[in-house]
């Protein structure tokens, strides 16, 4: 059996997503006696392919272009559909980010495969790969198993453990793949990062706001609650839907599902579409002035007081705290 | 321009969902079914396109005679025509994709739409894999489009920024929330929604590749502790996520 695992990079980085792959590759073949390939696209990215061996690849391929440079679907999609049938992979292991929930599926028709999108947990049973994933915004969990030969699978990032490098080495095998024009009919052109700004799917903190904030001027206090702590800021959906937030930022069902160590929800009643995307975080910190809010029925720790008026205090305290 | 826009029929993101007794399913009974909210954005963005390039756009919805009341939906916001692809079984995003493909090839459409994924499953695939299936360019969780001739530029939403692609037309989108602002159907599109007729179809379907073992509920938080009840729970709270949470 061989699992081939994707390792993602941006900007010719590693993601922290293809150190968590290629882990996960490792562990389910040392429980069922499979190989594991690694695969890295773009342009010039031969360097780091050295890093993967000791996150548990036996081999790493390279498949480098200038054209990919940027990333494109169809192109990313017809590479990791060659190099499975070159390896004759059973199981293939991408990431659900950007890049991985958009190729996945090309790569799944490509290859007659089923597909199972961002899992959350992996087991083997009765010798079969069976994965957990959420579904309804995480309302509920289910365990799905893939009945096609060819088995793709995307994870959730910052779910599963990267552990650290071994160390090890693995053989590094640079491959040609032939890419004409119409391999590249979905192609990026370019990319606008956020400034400075950390992505709530991300960050291992997050201050969310939501109405009782009261108003747009005052996620001032959100932001610097969120700088002090190096955190992200998120926002309930009815915080977005009056416009005081991007899309971006919203935590639930409609918006973003996340699990970060700390989750701040600060004026936020608890919608249940609102729990469903963010209920799965380690700890959560509740500030909202109705006693009776859902929210703190999932909050480790609860302030019953206006937002507005905790805030800056939290603030104050954390920065005494941390020396900021 | 044909515009064709494949829509879902998913419980209310407001719905308590619970697990049937089989555990292999939802129980539906008591559940408010609605129009798959990210679909809303794309429909928008097909009727928006239709009226500055003219043409027509055709909601497809694949499904049991339920998703009717949700192409009513669409016909009320706008569309032209409905088509559901009658389908009573549950299927994965693979054999879904495959039913909407096989009717897409008959139709030809110059812009197909789906929302960026159905808030059921969260698969957050079948319109990607149509895009494969019927050898097309794609570009999904579109937030931004701009159409200049047979050319689209696209923005696409990626973790901490944005992804401009650019594509040319017959070509696949999935939208995100953000992409436009859906209209509510007004009362006549209302009205004239309830006497249109909506085509049934029946396609070759192919079964589905995964297969749920099992639903059951995530394990759930039990409420902590209220620190306080004023600004003085501050310096305690604070002090409890250091020591005992550890996380600060």
């Amino acid at each position: 059996m061989k699992i081939l695992a994707f390792a993602e990079q941006r900007d010719n980085k590693l993601k922290k997503s293809a150190f968590e792959v290629v882990r996960t590759a490792r562990i389910i073949a040392d429980m069922s006696g499979a190989d594991v390939v690694a695969l890295l696209i773009g342009n010039q990215i031969r360097g780091l392919a050295g890093e993967l061996g000791g996150f548990g690849a036996q081999k790493v391929i390279t498949v480098e272009d200038q054209k990919l440079e940027k990333y494109s679907s169809t192109a990313y999609a017809k590479i990791i559909a060659e190099v499975a049938k070159k390896e004759q992979a059973d199981i293939i292991f991408l990431p659900a980010t950007a890049i991985g929930k958009d190729c996945a599926p090309r790569v799944a028709v490509k290859l007659d495969a089923g597909l199972a999108s961002d899992c959350t947990a992996l087991k083997i049973e009765n010798g079969e790969l069976i994965a957990t994933r959420p579904i309804y915004a995480s309302k509920l969990l289910t365990d799905v198993k893939i009945n096609s030969h060819v088995k793709i699978f995307t994870l959730r990032p910052k779910v599963f453990p990267t552990g650290n490098s071994s160390g090890s080495s693995s053989n590094i095998e640079s491959l040609n793949i032939a890419l004409s024009d119409v391999d590249f009919a979905s192609h990026v052109k370019e990319i606008n990062q956020a400034s400075g700004k950390l992505d709530v799917a991300e960050a291992d903190i997050i201050v969310s706001g939501g109405r009782g904030l009261k108003g747009p001027e005052n996620f001032n206090l959100i932001e610097e609650l969120a700088s002090v702590v190096g955190a992200a800021t998120g926002a309930s959906r009815a915080a977005v839907d009056a416009g005081w937030r991007p899309h971006s930022e919203q935590i639930g069902q409609t918006g973003k599902t996340v699990s970060p160590t700390l989750y701040f929800a600060v004026g936020i009643s608890g919608a249940i579409q609102h729990l469903a995307g963010m209920s799965s975080s380690k700890y959560i910190v509740a500030i909202n002035k109705d006693k009776d809010a859902p929210i703190f029925q999932v909050a480790d720790y609860g302030i019953v007081a206006d937002a507005i008026e905790v805030l800056p205090a939290l603030t104050q305290e954390l920065k005494k705290l941390l020396g900021k | 321009m044909k515009l064709a826009v494949c829509i879902n029929h998913v419980p209310d993101t407001a719905a308590k969902i619970s697990i049937s007794a089989d555990g292999k399913n939802i129980e539906k009974t008591g559940v408010t079914y609605v129009l798959n909210p990210y679909d809303e954005f794309a429909i928008e963005e097909c009727l928006r396109l239709k009226e500055k390039y003219t043409g027509e756009v055709i909601a497809i919805s694949l499904g049991g005679d339920a998703h009717k009341e949700t192409l009513r939906k669409a016909l009320a916001m706008g569309v032209d025509k409905a088509v559901l692809l009658k389908d009573e079984n549950a299927r994965d995003s693979f054999a879904v994709a495959f039913g909407i493909a096989e009717y897409l090839k008959e139709i030809s459409p110059d812009v197909i739409f789906f929302g960026k994924q159905s808030v059921d499953f969260d698969d957050a695939a079948v319109g990607t894999m149509v895009a494969e299936m019927l050898n097309l360019p794609s570009v999904s969780v579109a937030v931004k489009l701009e159409i200049s001739n047979n050319s689209v530029k696209v923005e696409r939403e990626i973790e901490g920024g944005k992804e401009i692609v650019e594509v040319t037309l017959p070509a696949v989108f999935t939208a995100q929330k953000g992409l436009n602002e859906p209209r509510y159907p007004a009362l006549k599109g209302i009205m004239a929604a309830k006497s249109k007729p909506i085509e049934e179809r029946i396609l070759t379907s192919v079964d589905s590749k995964t297969e749920v073992i099992k639903m059951y509920k995530p394990h759930s938080k039990n409420a902590g502790k209220i620190v306080g009840t004023d600004v003085s729970a501050v310096s305690e709270l604070v002090r409890l996520l250091r020591e005992e949470a550890k996380v600060i």
